[in-house]
């Protein structure tokens, strides 16, 4: 019989732009922090999944242990779009499923410029062939939510508005500045519709987390602080008609969390509240329908009526979200897990959801030409 | 001055030339008839294999979805119309869209466009003309 798999320690730095640290310094910083919430040092440690981007080739694991304890475990670096940090969870979660280690540690970094992301190798398509930018692509994604539902500017909008008032209650956040509707419309356009301030921050930031099999975690005594893993799921870009011009986030997001809702024997009515993969105001919106936080159509009036704020219906993104917490690709979707854990223990504080028992994390990433990847993950209050 | 018949490159490998004529490759499947951009042999959609024809892409099509990019990568020109459009034979593909001025709220789901073709130097290779393509108002 397989055990249940639940984080024993979790934490995350504060996202911000740090130029004078290295990426494996950044990893131990929260790879340590979390060790010290399980109350574990790197020798209780079986393997690590260690999750970047940026030196996806560059060994950032092994490189990590180097500075905290070289105890020659198995690594696994592991890339995989924005869904990286997340992956490297999984990956720690299903080596325990599978029963070969009982004690991981799986680690999400990374270290980011400012500005767009990406760029080409041989001749720019850019402008000539429309944009290969990241901002241009959620507009695409936003519009065609437009287009089916006559979702407004200003709709979009209130996403950023919810999301910066959000992050002035958590310390951890990169941006902790609320930002009045007017301003955030005001914003420089960088996509139609997306405006500056609509777009995730790029920063450096890195999280962690203590997975550890069910039997163990009580052989030790941690089950007091212990968060249950309910589900684990991941998707590729399943085909969809225009999906190789205009990458498809929804069908991903859709199909990973039909798979973990029938895996876990729950609905959208069971969780008490959601970290999504607002890396654009357009992208939450559609997100509330590919969650089933609401029926197709019903996004724009969820943000209107304040169902998703802290407080409301379904709160989302009460951490700021990658809008205003930051997006450090590969640290995002252990960053989200660290979120939902501190709010199934208790301790969030100001933007604490009352009465949290169950919280999903969602990320999706990819990109033109190149695929997607979906990782959606329920957490259970012990 | 010696004359050369020098082809200038093609922006991307689904553009390619019939002669000096260009056009937009294609491949649709005979098991599942869905039509896909570019050469392939194997099919994405239905995973048959060994069912690919080369074809021309349609000329003609509707913008699905469109966006007004303001700000894009250092020298890139701004702002332009990047669209999805729907072709008329089933396929669907990203250009630029050019002849429209770049107002956001005022560009139409279902545009019809037609593809054109022309020359123009991409961002980092200044000065060195490639064969794109584009979409214009029909």
């Amino acid at each position: 019989m397989t055990e249940d798999v639940y984080i024993v320690g979790i934490d995350m730095i504060r996202f911000g732009r740090y130029p004078d640290r290295t990426v494996p310094d950044l990893a131990a910083e929260a790879a340590l922090m979390a060790l010290d919430d399980a109350g574990l040092d790197i020798k209780a440690i079986q393997a690590l999944f260690s999750g970047n981007l940026g030196q996806a080739s560059g060994m950032v694991g092994q490189r990590m242990l180097a500075e905290i304890g070289q105890t020659g475990i198995p690594v696994t670096n592991v890339a995989n779009a924005c869904a990286t940090g997340a992956t490297a969870f999984r990956d720690a979660w299903m080596s325990i499923k599978a029963g070969a280690y009982d004690t991981v540690l799986a680690v999400g970094v990374e270290q980011m410029g400012k500005g767009l992301l990406g760029g080409s190798l041989g001749a720019s398509p850019e402008g000539l062939v429309g944009s290969g930018t990241m901002p241009a692509m959620f507009s695409h994604i936003g519009m065609e939510h437009a287009r089916r539902y006559g979702t407004t500017f200003e709709q979009f909008a209130q996403v950023s508005v919810k999301n910066h008032w959000h992050s002035t209650m958590n310390a951890k956040s990169m941006y902790r500045k609320e930002t009045p509707l007017q301003e955030v419309m005001g914003a420089e356009m960088i996509a139609w519709p997306n405006t500056k301030l609509m777009c995730s921050v790029n920063v450096d930031g890195s999280a962690a987390a203590v997975l550890m099999s069910g039997t163990k975690a009580r052989q030790l005594g941690l089950m007091d602080r212990a968060v249950k893993v309910r589900v684990s799921e991941m998707s590729s870009n399943p085909f969809t008609d225009r999906q190789m011009a205009m990458p498809d986030f929804s069908a991903a997001t859709r199909l990973a969390v039909a798979n973990a809702y029938e895996k876990a024997g729950l609905g959208p009515q069971d969780i008490n509240l959601v970290e999504l993969h607002d890396c654009f105001a357009t992208a939450e919106i559609v997100h509330y329908e590919n969650l089933g936080l609401c029926a197709d159509g019903e996004a724009g009036r969820l943000i209107s009526d304040g169902d998703t704020q802290l407080g409301g219906r379904i709160p989302v993104n009460v951490s700021g979200g990658l809008l205003s917490k930051g997006h450090p690709l590969g640290a995002t979707g252990i960053a989200n897990m660290y979120e939902i854990a501190t709010h199934l223990r208790g301790a969030a504080g100001d933007r604490q959801v009352q009465g949290a028992r169950m919280g999903m994390t969602h990320v999706v990433g990819g990109g033109p030409g190149m695929g997607t990847a979906c990782a959606i993950h329920i957490l259970e209050k012990v | 001055m010696t004359e050369q018949a020098t082809e200038l490159p093609a922006i991307a490998p689904f553009l390619k030339r019939d002669g000096d004529k260009p056009y937009l490759a294609g491949s649709k499947c005979r098991a599942c008839a869905h039509v896909f951009v570019g050469d392939r042999t194997v099919c994405a959609k239905c995973a048959a294999r060994g069912q690919m024809d080369a074809v021309h892409l349609a000329e003609t099509g509707k913008v699905y979805v469109h966006t007004v990019v303001y700000r894009s990568f250092p020298g890139v020109e701004t702002p332009f119309i990047d669209v999805i459009v729907d072709l008329d034979d089933g396929a669907h593909i990203k250009g630029t869209l050019l002849g429209v001025e770049p107002v956001p709220t005022a560009i139409p789901f279902d545009l019809p466009v037609k593809v054109v073709y022309r020359e123009a130097a991409p961002v980092n290779k200044p000065g060195q003309p490639y064969l794109t393509y584009a979409f214009e108002p029909l």
